[in-house]
């Protein structure tokens, strides 16, 4: 019997002591996200009100639930009662739910977000009924939030390594039967078939075989992997397992982005508990599979999630990408035959090996089958990570998931894809998520960043930050996108600071489309995108800034005017000593002035001017728009 | 020889040890090295063409292309402000003007006392909680051009010689 099928007793055991303690437990979420919002001082504030209290009661550091818009989030296990998962607990509400809820009876229902497993307590609901969970389908992120991801018997609990178990039973072409009947499909972003993968891998010539997992994450407004690795480590690494078995792999990378050393961290501690379990190294569980797996820290180059380019940077060269073919199916890592997936495509595997193709394909759309992840963020009420059916309409993510636009502004947009995608208006709300739908709409499913953008955001400034970002980026081997990006970078430039001309317009078009066909990889075939969709459904902002000189959102900084309005003005100075290059100049008590010359449009003045008098408002072109500093100071505190 | 130069050459060295397998070990060695020293000096880059044979300009040019290395000291503190689309969106822009204008360094340099480095970097994957900075690796949530002064005056704090 091998070592991995002991563990299960003794992880079960483990874990529902745990969830059925007779001692209080309290799950903080402390994924990076966490952290940021104050989980340590949570976690501090607990033990020092456990020790001085003198109780028996546990703490487990959990990973991200997925509402990070109600962080720091906490669940309070009282024995005898249904667990309760509050939300933005800071030191002092903890503090109480300990006193008043734990020790005492009363939930402490002002912050509590619902009660977990489908339980009610005193007029708390089901978790999974707040707004923010209840078209979500919780599938790779099950563990997230739940499990210790630093401890392997919570995984195992969790039936964690049982589809790996599976997938050794079956064989390799079992599993890519059955991950072919399951519909999985690439969560990279460009959607092809994962079975697909291992079987050009498995049919070429030229041993070892490489798998790669792909957790560079560089999409700027994505936080999806990060998620994962953080709080369900051991649910990526299974995946790993199970394609190495398919395509015949006998080595394994995890290739991740330096920014994120918490999810390095636990992928550390993951691989020592399977060298532990002899779930790496050879004769895995007893079979004849032999597989290991290695860490390789990316270095900061966004044109590494090209699969080509990853490789060149594990190989210690520059990440610059190469012609294909040869796919690196055939000629991969070191020359030999090499799959690269990305940490979600993986994070699939364990489920869809333990439960079977038909319940894993029982939902989704008709080419698009399984759940998607996706990091809700910008200017939406609740951000946070969410995983959704696919064919789910993006109004469904935006306003009922995501709450819609904070701070009573209007939707304008939903850009998908991060700097390879699109920008998606409101008229196309109803589109099903699904990757044939975002393509044919311009944009593409990415990875799963999805910002939401409101009427304060410019789509001229959106296109040229995406640009600034992808020029950066080109690694510069082809000259369509070298040249083109930064082609296109200068004419948005010249646009924002209202030096555009009529031409342009056509100029873009006609560069995006070169771009998009002449680019060698991926990273420059994609960059026109933001441009092409912001052109072809906000062509009228285009020409706002060109003909008029005027950004109707009032961000592109060198078309908005400051102003003060002398009525309102009650002479307090505030904007005069904020302004960083002295442009405004008043007595105490009488009307200030601004000097357009020498201002340098930085919006101090409007922020600090005080609400009673709101008396600093801003123009572009013909438009003027006074600014409510009260509406101004909540749309911030909501965020 | 100076002091810092030996320093270099030993913790070269070490690191250079523990990856025996070369060219493929380049950049975690880069890596290590950066950890380890704050930056890549050309004495470092020299040590590596010394002890593996890959030549100094060959390991500049793998460094050059990746934004992660420095070829300058850092200052005592490293101050990343996010600019991923979700910090674009909520006015990150701002907030690295307002640390380049209280700090009087421009993103990529560090003030003349060496407390603080000013870096801009493309995603720190906490999109939620936007605008984010970093300094020394903790995350700052939800941070307004107000909130620069007193993230700031948490550095200086500790044994800085100039006020800001």
């Amino acid at each position: 019997m091998s070592h991995i099928s002991e563990r299960y007793t003794q992880a079960q055991s483990l874990w529902q002591g745990l969830e059925a303690s007779d001692a209080p437990v309290f799950y903080v979420g402390a994924a990076t996200c966490g952290r940021a919002a104050g989980a340590g001082a949570v976690m501090d504030r607990l033990r020092s009100e456990i020790a001085a209290r003198g109780i028996d009661a546990q703490i487990v550091e959990v990973g991200c639930l997925g509402p990070c818009c109600l962080e720091p989030l906490m669940i309070a296990h009282k024995p005898g009662t249904p667990d309760i998962c509050y939300g933005k607990v800071g030191p002092d509400e903890a503090a109480a739910i300990l006193e008043r809820h734990v020790l005492g009876n009363d939930p402490c229902a002002e912050w509590a977000l619902g009660c977990m497993d489908g339980s009610r307590l005193d007029g708390i609901g089901p978790l999974m009924e707040h707004p923010m969970l209840a078209l979500q389908v919780r599938r790779v992120l099950r563990n997230c939030g739940r499990i210790d991801p630093e401890s392997m018997d919570h995984y195992l609990a969790q039936d964690g390594y049982r589809g790996f178990l599976r997938a050794l039973e079956l064989g390799p072409d079992g599993v890519i039967n059955e991950v072919k009947n399951a519909g999985l499909r690439g969560r990279g972003g460009a959607g092809f078939p994962t079975w697909r993968k291992w079987e050009f891998a498995r049919a070429s010539a030229g041993s070892p075989k490489y798998l790669i997992c792909n957790a560079d994450e560089g999409d700027p407004g994505a936080f999806m992997n990060r998620s994962l690795l953080e709080g369900d480590p051991h649910a990526v690494l299974e995946g790993m397992l199970i394609a190495g078995l398919a395509m015949g792999a006998s080595e394994g990378y995890v290739y991740c982005r330096a920014e994120y050393p918490l999810a390095i961290h636990r992928l550390e501690i993951a691989l020592t508990q399977m060298r532990e379990t002899g779930l790496l190294g050879e004769n895995i569980a007893g079979s004849d599979f032999t597989f290991d797996i290695h860490i390789k820290k990316g270095a900061g180059a966004f044109v590494c999630g090209e699969e080509t380019a990853l490789i060149a940077s594990i190989e210690g060269l520059r990440g610059m990408p190469r012609p294909k073919p040869p796919f690196p199916a055939v000629s991969g890592l070191w020359g030999r035959p090499t799959v690269i997936q990305n940490v979600e495509t993986l994070g699939n595997l364990p489920l869809i090996l333990h439960k079977g193709a038909e319940w894993y394909s029982s939902i989704g759309s008709a080419s698009s089958k399984g759940t998607k992840t996706f990091a809700l963020a910008g200017k939406i009420a609740r951000t946070g990570l969410v995983e959704v059916p696919l064919g789910i309409t993006l109004r469904e993510i935006v306003f009922d998931i995501g709450g819609g636009i904070d701070g009573g502004r209007a939707f304008k947009a939903v850009q998908t894809g991060g700097p390879s995608g699109g920008c998606i208006p409101a008229e196309q709300l109803d589109l099903p998520v699904d990757y044939e739908s975002l393509t044919a709409a311009g944009s593409i499913m990415g990875s799963g960043g999805m910002i939401v953008l409101d009427e304060d955001s410019c789509m001229v400034d959106i296109a040229r930050f995406f640009l600034g970002f992808t020029q950066q980026e080109s690694c510069g081997k082809c000259v369509p996108c070298r040249v083109g990006t930064r082609a296109m970078l200068n004419t948005l430039e010249r646009i924002s600071i209202g030096e555009g001309q009529a031409k342009d317009i056509a100029k873009l078009q006609e560069i995006a489309e070169t771009v998009k066909q002449g680019s060698l990889c991926g990273l420059g075939q994609t960059a026109p995108n933001p441009v092409l969709t912001t052109l072809r459904y906000f062509a009228n902002e285009y020409e706002d800034h060109i003909s008029k000189g005027q950004c109707t959102a009032m961000v592109c900084q060198k078309l908005v005017g400051y102003h003060i309005d002398p009525e309102r003005c009650i002479g307090c100075g505030a904007c005069r000593r904020s302004c960083p290059v002295e442009a405004i100049t008043g007595e105490t008590k009488k009307p200030h002035s601004i000097d357009g010359k020498v201002c340098i449009h930085c919006g101090a003045c409007l922020t600090v001017c005080p609400s009673s008098a709101s008396a600093v408002f801003r123009t572009s072109g013909e438009l003027t728009r006074v600014e409510s500093v009260e509406k101004r100071k909540s749309a911030v505190k909501s965020s | 020889m100076c002091s810092c130069h030996a320093d270099t050459a030993s913790v070269v060295a070490e690191i250079v040890a523990r990856h025996p397998d070369g060219r493929s070990s380049l950049i975690p060695v880069l890596q290590e090295i950066q950890e380890s020293l704050g930056y890549l000096s050309p004495d470092s880059l020299k040590e590596i063409e010394r002890l593996t044979g890959i030549s100094s300009s060959e390991s500049y040019g793998v460094a050059t292309f990746y934004t992660q290395f420095r070829f300058t000291p850092p200052g005592k503190h490293t101050i990343q402000v996010c600019n991923g689309t979700a910090c674009h969106v909520r006015a990150g822009q701002g907030i690295t003007d307002e640390f380049s204008r209280t700090l009087g360094v421009n993103v990529g340099e560090t003030t003349a006392d060496g407390n603080f480095s000013l870096e801009s970097v493309a995603c720190l994957g906490c999109c939620a909680l936007a605008p984010v900075v970093a300094v020394d690796g903790k995350v700052f949530a939800g941070v307004t051009t107000k909130k620069v002064p007193a993230i700031l005056r948490e550095y200086k704090a500790e044994g800085t010689r100039e006020a800001l």
